[in-house]
Parts: structure tokens; sequence; C-alpha cells
């Protein structure tokens, strides 16, 4: 149930009609920076900087060719992917695994573990960056996905956790004990009876671990410095932009291929994505 | 009562130790281990490329506070918290206000605008930025010159005094929607009583908000201002694919001093991890501290 204060009554029209008008002007402009950009992937450069119109004369897809081959934002499109879609399942079954004991059960080290993870929460990414970059470097797996992909799932928000274990902590007991009866076990319990019982968790964290893998930059500027094979959408974009910084119309598409995917994921899936953000103050 | 001894809790709990152990691992592995060995980095000279590392004590520390580029970015960095956090929790505020009336037909929409630069990868909003307040044809030169508000094109990102605020407004820009999801979860707390009572009681306009809302969600207030600082100071990616600190060091935050002195060699400077370590622990140590006071503030305002 949600509580409103509608403080527009539906009988001030006029109040009414203000206030539409106002925010309908003031998101042109909010998302005018978002419409600029995918308008320009499919002008010429001479178009862009032409004026502020937002309509292209004609639809240059040569922009979008250049980008995806020539600059090689295909192969990092796939990158992304990997390191995406691996890292959203580690963290899901990780963090998964570890909210379901601490929700669950009480066992000897258990406030020394929640301690640890509690003390993590603020740790900023460029405290920790140069040594995971030393570590995947003495590891041997600086210079493939596979070193990526794990320091990127490693970096796991605390909130996950939470999220899992204050699910499961509301799931009754008798399902437990159901499950005992029948002669599960601890693992089996878990897969079968309690996993399928958290799948609004699941999508919320991996919702917000696909936005976190996606769009993060930090990490993987710094592990992809001396490997251009392996850098994410990201950083092909930053690189674009020093090695062909004539080519707006390139880059404008490179961007689009980049935002696209996460953009067009959030319009159908937002509701996870509020939950996952509004989790972080109702805890 | 029959309390188990240690090791038999231990034991029926094996199963537990066992599925914390993979998160455990990762965690060690990328943020535990890390910054253990940062403290012991930030001890030597050594550039992080090859294997000769000196210890030399405290010596970057020593080196660090010495450095004037240093406290220019650590203060830097504070003004930018400042100037943005505020920003943020007040407009944050208002747009949820507004954006929480149910009567309000169009919500949803503005909502998911507002959100939309959220979902945006951080990178790619800087690149497109650099166009966006690029003083040569740039869509907001354009829109400054045709609307008459400016005569001459403003070069927003390459002259020091308004190198800093621009960046700034983007950041706002970028992540308000957050904040304005905070402020709506915070809302939605609001008991519906509560309105219906005020109402009858004829409490309306400001002294609705200051006498009865503001006190209900002021305990998230201080929740979101502790989530929006320690976000305010991690401005990485913003800025370096914006301004890479720049014009003349004059937008370079800690972090940027900190990547510039590990990894940049454009410059002609020699890559030096150890002393870029020694400045990200001292950091590290001042955003420590700081949230360790707004924890202490937090708890002391619950309990009232």
């Amino acid at each position: 149930m949600s509580k409103y204060l509608n403080f527009i009554a539906e009988k001030n029209q006029v109040k009414y009609l203000i206030i539409t008008i106002a925010f309908i002007i003031f998101s042109f402009f909010w998302i005018y920076p978002l419409l600029w950009v995918l308008s320009a992937s499919f002008k010429t450069d001479f178009e862009i900087w032409g004026g502020l119109g937002l309509i292209p004369d004609r639809l240059v897809w040569e922009n979008f060719e250049r980008a995806w081959f020539g600059a090689n934002m295909g192969r990092y499109f796939f990158n992304t992917l990997i390191i995406t879609v691996v890292s959203v399942i580690i963290v899901v079954v990780t963090t998964g695994m570890f909210g379901y004991v601490i929700g669950r059960y009480s066992f000897p080290g258990k406030k020394i573990l929640i301690g640890i993870l509690i003390s993590t929460i603020f740790i900023p990414q460029g405290y920790t960056i140069i040594p995971v970059f030393d570590l995947l470097n003495n590891l041997n797996i600086s210079k493939n996905l596979i070193g990526l992909t794990l320091a990127t799932a490693g970096h796991t928000p605390v909130i996950y956790i939470l999220l899992f274990a204050g699910y499961f902590s509301r799931v009754p007991v008798e399902l437990e004990e159901a499950a005992k009866m029948d002669g599960a076990g601890f693992v089996r319990t878990f897969i079968s009876i309690m996993l399928p019982l958290t799948k609004p968790v699941v999508a919320t964290v991996s919702i917000l671990q696909v936005l976190h893998a996606w769009n993060d930059f930090l990490l993987p500027v710094v592990i992809t410095l001396g490997n251009p094979d392996i850098r994410t959408l990201s950083v092909g974009v930053y690189a674009f932009k020093g090695e062909y910084f004539v080519d707006w119309s390139g880059m404008a598409a490179a961007s689009v291929i980049t935002i696209l995917p996460i953009i067009i994921l959030f319009l159908f899936m937002q509701k996870y994505f509020v939950e996952g953000v509004q989790g972080a103050v109702k805890g | 009562m029959n309390k188990k001894s240690l090791s038999k809790q231990i034991y029926d709990a094996r199963w537990c130790y066992v599925f914390v152990l993979p998160c455990l691992i990762l965690t060690g592995m990328f943020v535990i281990y890390p910054i253990g060995m940062s403290w012991y980095f930030s001890l030597l000279d050594w550039s992080g490329f090859t294997k000769e590392a000196k210890f030399i004590g405290l010596q970057n520390y020593y080196e660090a506070v010495n450095d004037e580029f240093f406290w220019d970015a650590f203060i830097r960095s504070f003004i930018f918290m400042f100037g943005t956090v505020p920003v943020k929790i007040v407009l944050g505020f208002i747009i949820a206000v507004f954006l929480n009336n149910q009567v309000l037909k169009l919500a949803p929409f503005f909502r998911t605008v507002i959100f939309m630069p959220v979902v945006t990868a951080i990178a790619i909003i800087g690149i497109v930025m650099t166009f966006v307040f690029s003083p040569f044809n740039g869509p907001a030169n354009k829109f400054l010159m045709s609307t008459n508000l400016t005569s001459a094109p403003i070069d927003f990102l390459g002259n020091p005094d308004t190198v800093l605020p621009t960046v700034m407004g983007v950041y706002v820009w970028k992540w308000l929607g957050i904040t304005m999801m905070y402020w709506l979860a915070a809302l939605q707390t609001v008991p519906q009583d509560v309105y219906d009572a005020a109402k009858i009681d004829g409490a309306e306009g400001y002294r609705l908000w200051i006498h009865i809302i503001l006190p209900i969600v002021l305990p998230f207030a201080i929740v979101i201002i502790l989530v929006e600082a320690v976000g305010a100071l991690n401005v990485f990616p913003l800025i370096e694919t914006m301004t890479a600190g720049g014009p003349f060091f004059s937008s370079e935050v800690m972090e940027i001093y900190i990547f510039r002195t590990a990894f940049v060699t454009d410059s002609g400077t020699m890559p030096r991890l150890g002393y870029a370590c020694a400045a990200g622990v001292f950091w590290g140590v001042a955003v420590l501290f700081i949230t360790v006071l707004q924890g202490l503030w937090m708890r002391r305002t619950r309990r009232i």
C-alpha cells in the first residue's frame, strides 16, 4: 500500500497543468544530452556541429559500421557482455549462499563475519585498485578476461548480501522442516526450496550487478592499460576519443552502442532497478 | 540449558562455513588483501612495473604531505563534496515531493526520465559532456548564444574558473535520480493517517512540511547524506573522462591525483605505485574518519 499526499488537488486544474508543463520542459532539458548523442550518432560530422536540431537529415548508418569494426567496438561489446554475465552469476551464487546462512542460522564467528563485511562498505575502489592490479599480475590472469571478471565480481557491495539475508530471514521455518522430513540435506534444501523463493531478490541483485559491471570504468581502465584486446566498452570509447578524436560521429555511435543496451534493460525492468537502489536507505 | 561445546557447535554448522566461503574468498582477494597490501606498498620506493622495490619507511607519506598538488587535490575533493551533496539533497527532495503525488498522471514518466542518466555509463557521460560543453559550437554554447544569454562562447572545460562548477553540475545531473529515489522511499514511509490528520487539523503548506513530515523523514535524511557524501568523493570516472584533472590541474581531485602518480606517464614523470599508495592510504583514512563521524552523528540523532 502506498502513501501519498496529494497536495495537488484534482479540482485545481490550473495548478495541475502548470506543474505538468513545468515538468515536461524540465524533462526535455534533462534528457537532451542523451537525445543529442543518439541523434549525433546518425548524423555527419558537419551536421553534428551545425545546429541544435535532433532529427538527422538522413540516417548515416556508416557511423555504426566504423565504430563496430574500425574502432573495434564489436569486440569490446562481447568482452563487456562476457564480464557482465559471468560476474552476475558469480555474484548471485556467492552472495545468495552467504545471505542464506547469515539470514537463517546462527553459528560461531557469525558476528565477526558480519563485522568484516560492514567495515568494507565504504572502501572506495580507488583505494584497492593498485594491489588488485598487482595481484592479477602475480596470478597471471591480468592479460585475459578471467582476471577482469573475477575482480569485477570481487568488489561485491555488501548491500547484495543484506538484501538476500533480509529476504531469507522472512521465509517461514516450516518450509525448511518439511524439507528435512523428506530427507533433504542442507545443500538440497537451499537449492530446491530456498533459492526458488528468492526470485525477486535474485532479479534485483542481478540488475544492480549488470549496472555495475557494464558501466564500471576505473577497474577495467587500469587492468587493460597494456592489453587493448580485453577492453570493455567504456574503456574502448575513452581510447577512441584519444585515438580518433576528430571522428565525432563515430564516437557518438560508439557511445550509443555502450549505453543503449542498459537503457533498454532499465525501461523494461524499472521496478527492480528502483527496488535495488532504494534498498540502500531502507535497510 | 544444555550448552553445546564450541567444537560441536562448529561441527553442526559446518555447512554454514562452506556456504560463506566462496564470497569470503572473493572479498578477501579483492577487498581485504588489497587494503593490507596498499599499506605495505605505501612504504616502498617502487614504480610498480619492475621487481625492484626499496623499503623506505614513511618517506612517501612525508613527501605527500609536503606536496602542494596533494593538498590542492585533497581540498578540491571536499569542495566537490560540499558543492554537490546539498544541491542533490534539496533538489532531489523537491522533485520527489512533486512526483510523490498520485494525482500527477505523468509522474512515472518524469521519474523514468530523471533516472535515465543514472543507468548511463559514467565514462560515456564524461565523454559526451566534453562535446556538449565544447566552446566550438557545442550545444550548450549554441543554446546560450541563440538565446542571447552570452555573446561569446564559454570555454566551460578549458577555463580553470569554470571547469570545476561544470563538472559538479554534470555530477549532480548524472546522479540526481538516485537521490530522488531515496527521497521517494522516505516519503512512502509517512503513514497516510498522518497526512489525513494533518489535513483535518488544517495544517497546510510549509507548516505541514516543517512540523509533521520533516521529522518523520529526518532519519532517512541522515542516511541519504552519508551515502551521498561518500559517493561524492568517488568521482574518478567522470573527471578522468571529462577533463583528466585539467586544465592546469584545476579539476584534479584526490582520485585523479592518485591515478596520475600511479600510472600516467604522458607528462614525462615516472609511475610511482608506492607513492600513489601512500597518497591513497592517507586519503582512505580521511574518508573513513568522515564516515565514522557521520555514523556517530547518525546514531545520536536516531536516539533522540
